[in-house]
């Protein structure tokens, strides 16, 4: 039986690959690297690119990422894909948006805000479905 | 027939209400079901960097990141995260509760806070009582996707990095099951590190290039994707939150309708015996 690593690409918003391969493949940013078992551990940043991955079939399976994290232990290997396109200057420009949302939104800004009146209106609130709910376990019996 | 013909066009209209919760009720039974099913899909990339986070906490890399640093609070960042819509139960109201307690001790510790909003009803709520918003991203939909929120997380992040900010915590509700959704405010920055004992021992990675490119990148991602969990465990709670009132309503709706229909029969026996006496009355004088 030949020696194996259990390799698991992920992204944020959902798994890609679990399994096992005697070999991988990825795109670091310092140039292609491959991963067989028992390599040491490594961190990196990935390029957009291609994973591929030699199952233990023989069989080359290869994923499209476009950029993320690549973590190596000497048994495991972790991808930890990017779905986002990044890059510093887009990252920048919507953060700039944020802070201009934020901004619109407060054109009459208030920079403290009214603790007592906000206390007040939730205990209000909160009331108001308390009794609803006592409405509605005295309707039921 | 006194008010016969109110009582019949008021349960009339009960009726459509009631057909409309009714039918908001299953949408959001289905799109929990999706919800859900988008939380489970996002756990494996957490559970992920958070093992690769907490192997580097035991790594001895020569660059310390500031996200693991402790300092002395001046001001906090807090992020909510709410709803867009409506006709969700108390679900807002309970979250900005829980906020707005820890806001209000911080306050009395002389802390400043900066806010990032998501949601549209937390921007509406903080609008109309103040405090100082400094980014907010609303209009998710119902399958946000992580690059909606890079932009908001980033605000955050380098307030914290240029040490405009010295804490950051999240605020958002976490799905414990369909009848109950739990307001929690915890800590994001500064890392509090998880214990892991089998890993104590010396040992580092190979950094390529460098262990500060690195850790940068991946902190940053680590903290995005925490605030990404919460935003779609927050669709999942909004949806569950929305099923359980529509779900009230509708049963509301039906005694409601159960009630008037009994005052309109009785309306209409009333109005009957009424004529009938009427005409034994007119037919005995003849």
């Amino acid at each position: 039986m030949p020696i194996t690593l259990h390799v698991d690409i992920v992204s944020a918003e959902t798994e890609i690959f679990s399994g096992t391969a005697t070999m991988i493949f990825a795109p670091a940013e310092m140039g292609e690297v491959g991963i067989a078992p028992r390599h040491a551990p490594m961190l990196t940043r990935l390029k957009p690119g291609e994973v591929r991955v030699q199952a233990e079939s023989g069989e080359e399976l290869s994923f499209f990422v476009s950029g993320g994290m690549l973590e190596v232990q000497p048994h495991v290997v972790t991808v930890l894909a990017d779905t986002a396109i990044r890059a510093a200057d887009i990252d920048e420009a919507q953060a700039l948006e944020a802070k201009e949302r934020a901004e619109k939104m407060l054109t009459d800004k208030i920079a403290d805000i009214d603790y007592a009146k906000a206390q007040a209106e939730l205990a209000q609130s909160v009331a108001q479905l308390r009794a609803i709910q006592k409405l509605r376990e005295k309707a039921r019996q | 027939m006194s008010g016969a013909k109110e009582i019949r066009t008021k349960i009339a209209s009960i009726k459509n209400t009631q057909k409309i919760t009714k039918a908001m009720e299953m949408v959001a039974a289905s799109k929990m079901r999706k919800a859900q099913e988008r939380m489970r899909a996002t756990r494996p990339y957490a559970e992920k960097i958070q093992n690769v986070v907490s192997h580097l906490a035991y790594a001895h890399p020569e660059y310390h990141h500031p996200f693991l640093e402790e300092r002395e609070a001046r001001r906090v960042g807090l992020i909510i995260i709410s709803t867009d819509r409506g006709l969700c139960g108390g679900l807002n109201i309970n979250l900005f509760k829980t906020a707005i307690g820890a806001m209000k001790e911080w306050d009395a510790d002389n802390l400043e806070i900066d806010l990032d909003l998501i949601g549209t009803k937390s921007n509406a709520f903080f609008k109309r009582l103040g405090g100082n918003v400094v980014s907010t991203a609303s209009q998710l939909g119902d399958a946000p996707s992580i690059t909606e929120l890079i932009g908001t997380v980033k605000v955050m992040l380098d307030a914290y990095e240029e040490g405009r900010i010295d804490r950051l915590y999240i605020a958002h509700n976490v799905f414990v099951n369909t009848m109950t959704q739990q307001p929690v405010l915890k800590q994001l920055l500064p890392l509090q590190g998880a214990d892991d004992e089998t890993l104590k021992t010396h040992w580092d990675y190979i950094y390529e290039p460098d262990s500060k490119p690195v850790m940068d990148a991946l902190m940053i991602r680590y903290i995005e994707s925490l605030v990404y969990q919460g935003v779609v465990e927050n669709v999942a709670c909004e949806q569950a939150a929305r099923m359980v009132a529509m779900k009230a309503s509708t049963d509301n709706a039906g005694n409601l309708i159960d009630e008037l229909q009994l005052i309109y029969n009785k309306a209409r026996q009333a109005a009957i015996t009424q004529e009938i006496s009427e005409i034994v009355a007119g037919a005995a004088a003849v």
